[in-house]
């Protein structure tokens, strides 16, 4: 490459670096989607990008955004990659974003902190930091619908009614095969704790990232062990493997519960012996229901998704979609609250406070059923909302129970304890003085 | 073309060891650390928290590594883990002596990694070539299976995550949220050119020589008296040293808070390509390949839809990831045929050109 | 004492008392050793040719496999897929060869083995910018590959065989004989054995080294492709497939880079250690330890023997 070309690169990257920067029309509101399409985690992060982008495009296509504002939407790659994801963050920061889903445990971390100064609030949908459920203490982060805690709480819970009642677990003994890392490890001080309460065993499986392929010794292990119920905590390609080797050694799949990650294409990696496989959700499956209609006219049928029309519908693409509806709302939230059409990322924070999710509210926007009611307030950014165990009938999820309620109590006691101890731990971690417009 | 170097004698032995020994290079590097320091208050925020902050953090790695593996010729895979112990060590040390600047623990969390370095080195003895690569790759994955393993290392966080708690120099914040781009980026600047002046000190001096001596031929050093044992030691333990330092760097004034993940075989992996393609045995090497590996794909990901949209074709977010993975490995190709001794090379070969300019020698 | 006796005799009693179990975690030991044989074979093979440390061997497994699926999904026989897969293996070889390895001839070790990261990246960026990222499932029916799981009663207990392990470890092994022969008897192999003693020498008894350097890069791109059949059948073709290269690293220092035996038995010695090292002391310490045993032991073999179980003695001279 001669000099030449290299500095008229250079020269073109600064051009439109400072041209991109002044950017966007004034009657719209930006909003940035973290995705990841690429990595070893794209398994998941496909669908739910496609889930999150149709929706919002659909409001687009269908109401010209919201409130009659339109919608800019963007996708940044991030591959999973905590580097690539604050790069990203710093290179959407100058654009007024009204809010950021980071869709990683990994990036949420650096950018809690971050979100209170530059005023972007954090949405992070069931991961990220648990603690951050506490709105009085961290105002700018949300973490719907539920935490991990109440995951475990709820399957616990579920397993101890098959059982006959939760005191029947005494002596029995549940294996915990979890993603070594910060998320797979969150729900194990719950699970030691409800060990002791109800006087179960817990057996521990962690599986490596790099070893998510390859885990016949986790199960070597099951086999020795022989626990008599399997919880998983598992993400990316680790679920399909798992679902795999737990058919492979012959464990009952039917004692087999995951949290709410693994998708259709994990579970079909386990073929026909996968069937009985069960999974916490919190939101429905398939696309019967108007939205999700609209979804496929406006968005899918028109060639504007990237998602296969056959993915529509699916459980993670649904967890896309069920991200942007609170996207949406907040921001529709924003604009009744501010009275504002175009809102600022402080005015979609007081909207996410606001945000309820009631049978009237979901049919208006064409979800009847699709989910549980929940709604947030200032001092509750998760809501600890109820979900259901779907089975795995060899060919699509089926929903086999009503909502369970999370162990309130217990996880509560958590969520204190980790609120209390990320507070101390950052002396001058600053007190909410953010306005609060719905006081629980 | 600009300068001639005729006509500057050296009179004295110091005058002659002195490691720039040009007065014009004296005066091109004192104006490039001026421009340096005045980016902080002439460029965006964006400039300075997503290129320059880590691209001077990964710098100050490539050096720690290049000293290894440019200067005494000893191939390491884990680097990442050697950062992950001075994040980790710097951590510790800020939380339970909250009293003591987070400077100086900066600079004291660098001993630590170079202890783990020395440790983990010492099969260097025997072993050589990949050989010792893949051995430093056990380093990698203990050292990672430890950050996982030992919930003493964050203080029994529930997140398990590194936090960055609010520390100050002088009154104003560094480390924390609150600290600006600006003054974060004066903090790693400082810290980086001090610790690049330290390291051309010491590739330049008697320990250099032992260093490139070993890399050269370590059966033949070690008649001439040099002890292979302490250099190549000695040698794990700087370069830990400075990839410590720049572990903390990178976690409290770059992220803020990071998992185990950040120290990954990725980041080791990265950190070695920059080495070897700014070239091995180059302190500006690093900088060149820091820059490189690091702010080329970021240059990509707005060059390629600047070309791409006007002429009418949409470009999504994950085809320039992968049109960003196909066109830097393709250069990572194209450079190390061009030159297979690095952008430092290429950036000497063109100062020779420009010193005979206009005339070809 | 009591931590002694965890390490020292307890394990061993839980062996003597469920022996099944013993002997599964061995199997599973045995047929993870020689997939990651057969990993470090790929590695072997290029590595004696051109003295190419080849980073990329473990994106060519998922790569491979890709085409291998993606073709099918595109309609493509299965079995023609197959040999339409082996076809762009080999035109991966010509690339490689004139791209990369011709204008990079006598460069040092360091410099080639950088080049194959700079491939790496090309062809993990190539290849989900023309399969996309999501997971993939291994056609493993259609390559009548068999599936299904033989339980057998023994010593107090059972041990479950799967079908496709038992067939992995057939056609590794023929994969293995094979190889041995063409190294041995063919004149291509001798060639090849001339050119890994030495380059010089070979080119002047007139050997073409680009030829060569063709062939061992297709060699290792067939090995690539069933391994990733074998991994794909396991665990899924996805591209965080290509991590697990990384364990055949262990398997290659341990039996040497330049020994095709020795990638075998160091697969083994690997794949059981770890097996049983996780199974029988990983407790003890919380689990999870199987990602750096594998290190440690090849680490801890090599103090001994610096340049692996089989590899060429280093003689140095000044």
């Amino acid at each position: 490459m001669s000099f030449r070309k290299l500095s008229l690169g250079l020269a073109v990257a600064t051009l439109v670096g400072g041209a991109t920067l002044p950017a966007f029309a004034q009657d719209s509101v930006y909003v940035p989607l973290f995705t990841y399409r690429t990595g070893p985690f794209a398994g998941s992060g496909i669908p739910i990008a496609d889930g999150m982008h149709d929706y919002l495009q659909m409001l687009n296509e269908r109401d010209g955004g919201i409130g009659g504002v339109k919608l800019v939407l963007e996708e940044c790659e991030t591959g999973y990659d905590t580097k690539k994801g604050v790069e990203c963050y710093e290179a959407v920061k100058g654009k007024n974003p009204v809010i950021v889903n980071p869709w990683s445990t990994g990036i949420t971390l650096p950018l809690i902190p971050r979100a209170s100064v530059d005023k972007i609030p954090i949405l992070s949908m069931a991961y990220g930091l648990s603690a951050s459920a506490r709105g009085d203490i961290f105002p700018w982060v949300f973490n719907p619908p539920a935490t991990y805690w109440d995951g475990l709480s709820m399957i616990v819970k579920y397993i101890g009614e098959k059982e006959g009642g939760l005191e029947k677990l005494k002596g029995k003994k549940i294996g915990f095969l979890h993603l070594d890392a910060a998320f797979g490890k969150e729900p194990v001080p719950l699970l030691q704790e409800l060990a002791k309460q109800y006087g179960f065993e817990v057996a521990l499986y962690p599986v490596a990232a790099q070893d998510m392929q390859n885990q016949s010794s986790q199960w070597l292990s099951v086999r020795r062990d022989r626990p008599d119920y399997m919880i998983m905590w598992g993400w990316g390609a680790m679920n399909g493997a798992a679902v795999k080797e737990a058919v492979r050694s012959g464990y009952p799949m039917d004692k087999f519960y995951s949290v709410w990650w693994p998708g259709e294409d994990d579970a079909r990696a386990g073929g026909a012996g996968a069937k009985g496989f069960k999974m916490l959700n919190w939101h429905a499956v398939g696309t019967d229901y108007p939205a999700l209609k609209d979804i496929q006219k406006h968005v899918v049928d028109k060639g504007l998704s990237k998602a296969p029309k056959d993915k529509v519908g699916e459980l993670l693409y649904n967890r896309g979609v069920y991200n942007s509806l609170l996207i949406a709302e907040g921001i529709a939230q924003a604009q009744t609250v501010t009275g504002k059409k175009v809102v600022t990322g402080e005015d979609v924070r007081r909207g996410m406070e606001n945000i309820k999710l009631d049978p009237a509210r979901l049919k208006e926007l064409g979800l009847e059923g699709f989910t549980d009611p929940m709604a947030l307030t200032c001092t509750d950014h998760n809501s600890h909302s109820p979900a259901f165990m779907q089975e795995w009938d060899g060919s699509k999820w089926v929903k086999i129970s009503e909502p369970i309620k999370p162990m309130t109590e217990q996880v509560r006691a958590q969520l204190d304890a980790a609120a209390k101890d990320y507070a101390d731990k950052n002396p001058g971690w600053p007190k909410r003085s953010e306005r609060c417009d719905n006081q629980s | 073309m600009l300068y001639r170097e005729a006509g500057q004698f050296k009179t004295n032995y110091v005058a002659d060891r002195a490691i720039f020994p040009l007065r014009e290079d004296r005066i091109g590097l004192g104006l490039i650390v001026l421009v340096a320091y005045s980016l902080a208050f002439l460029g965006n925020d964006f400039l300075l928290q997503a290129v320059l902050i880590p691209f001077l953090v990964f710098s100050l790695a490539a050096i720690g590594l290049n000293i290894l593996t440019g200067y005494t010729g000893l191939l390491s895979l884990g680097t990442g883990a050697f950062m992950g112990v001075g994040a980790y060590a710097c951590y510790k040390l800020m939380t339970a002596f909250p009293e003591v600047n987070v400077i100086v623990w900066i600079f004291v969390s660098g001993f630590f990694s170079a202890g783990i370095g020395a440790l983990f080195g010492l099969p260097s003895l025997r072993i050589k070539g990949f050989y010792l690569a893949v051995a430093t790759l056990a380093a990698q994955f203990f050292l990672q299976w430890c950050f996982i393993r030992i919930p003493w290392l964050v203080n029994y966080n529930v997140s398990g995550a590194l936090e960055a708690p609010l520390r100050t120099l002088f009154g104003i914040p560094i480390v924390g949220a609150t600290a600006t781009p600006q003054t974060r980026y004066l903090v790693v600047l400082t810290i980086v050119i001090v610790l690049t002046w330290l390291a051309s000190n010491l590739v330049h001096g008697r320990i250099g020589r032992m260093w490139i001596a070993i890399r050269d031929m370590d059966l033949a050093a070690e008649l001439m008296g040099i002890r292979p044992l302490q250099t190549k030691l000695l040698a794990f333990a700087v370069s830990s040293y400075y990839c410590g330092v720049a572990g903390a760097l990178l976690v409290f004034l770059w992220y803020g808070g990071a998992e185990y993940d950040v120290f990954n075989i990725n980041q080791s992996f990265f950190i070695l390509f920059m080495v070897i393609i700014g070239g091995l045995g180059s302190l500006i090497g690093s900088f060149f390949g820091a820059a490189l590996i690091f702010i080329m794909p970021i240059v990509l990901g707005i060059v390629l839809p600047a070309i791409f949209e006007p002429l009418g074709i949409p470009i999504a977010a994950e085809t320039i990831e992968h049109l960003r993975f196909m066109i830097v490995g393709a250069l990572i190709i194209f450079f190390l045929i061009v030159e297979p001794h690095g952008l430092a090379r290429l950036w000497q070969i063109g100062k020779q050109k420009l010193l005979v300019w206009p005339f070809p020698y | 004492m009591d931590i002694l006796y965890k390490i020292f005799i307890e394990p061993f009693v839980f062996m003597g008392e469920a022996p099944d179990l013993l002997i599964q975690t061995l199997w599973e030991g045995l047929v993870s050793g020689i997939l990651y044989a057969l990993i470090a074979l790929g590695f072997v093979l290029i590595f004696k040719a051109s003295g190419v440390f080849n980073f990329a061997q473990g994106i060519m497994v998922v790569f491979s496999a890709l085409i291998l699926v993606g073709l099918y999904e595109q309609g493509v026989p299965a079995l023609l897929a197959l040999l339409l897969t082996g076809g762009a293996m080999l035109i991966l070889a010509l690339t490689v060869e004139r791209v990369v390895l011709r204008p990079l001839v006598n460069q040092p070790d360091i410099i080639l083995f950088m080049a194959t990261f700079g491939l790496t990246y090309f062809l993990i960026g190539f290849g989900e910018l023309i399969f996309g990222g999501s997971p993939k499932e291994m056609i493993t029916s259609e390559l009548y590959l068999p599936q299904g799981t033989t339980e057998v009663e023994m010593l107090g207990g059972f041990v479950r065989f799967q079908h496709l392990d038992i067939a992995a470890t057939v056609i590794a092994s023929i994969m293995i004989g094979l190889l041995a022969v063409f190294f041995s008897k063919t004149r291509i192999g001798r060639a090849l054995r001339a050119v890994a003693d030495s380059h010089k020498a070979a080119l002047s008894v007139g050997i073409s080294l680009n030829q060569i350097w063709v062939i061992v890069w297709f060699a290792a791109g067939i090995v690539a492709l069933v391994a990733g059949i074998m991994w794909g059948a396991r665990a899924g073709v996805s591209f965080s497939l290509q991590i697990i290269a990384l364990k055949a690293l262990p398997v290659l220092i341990l039996g040497g880079f330049t020994s095709i035996p020795g990638a075998i038995i160091g697969g083994l010695i690997i794949g059981i250690g770890e097996k049983l090292g996780e199974f029988y002391w990983g407790p003890l310490v919380g689990g999870g330890i199987e990602t750096w045993l594998a290190y440690v032991i090849a680490l801890l073999f090599l103090l001994y023997r610096p340049q692996g179980l089989f590899g060429e003695k280093i003689i140095e001279r000044i």
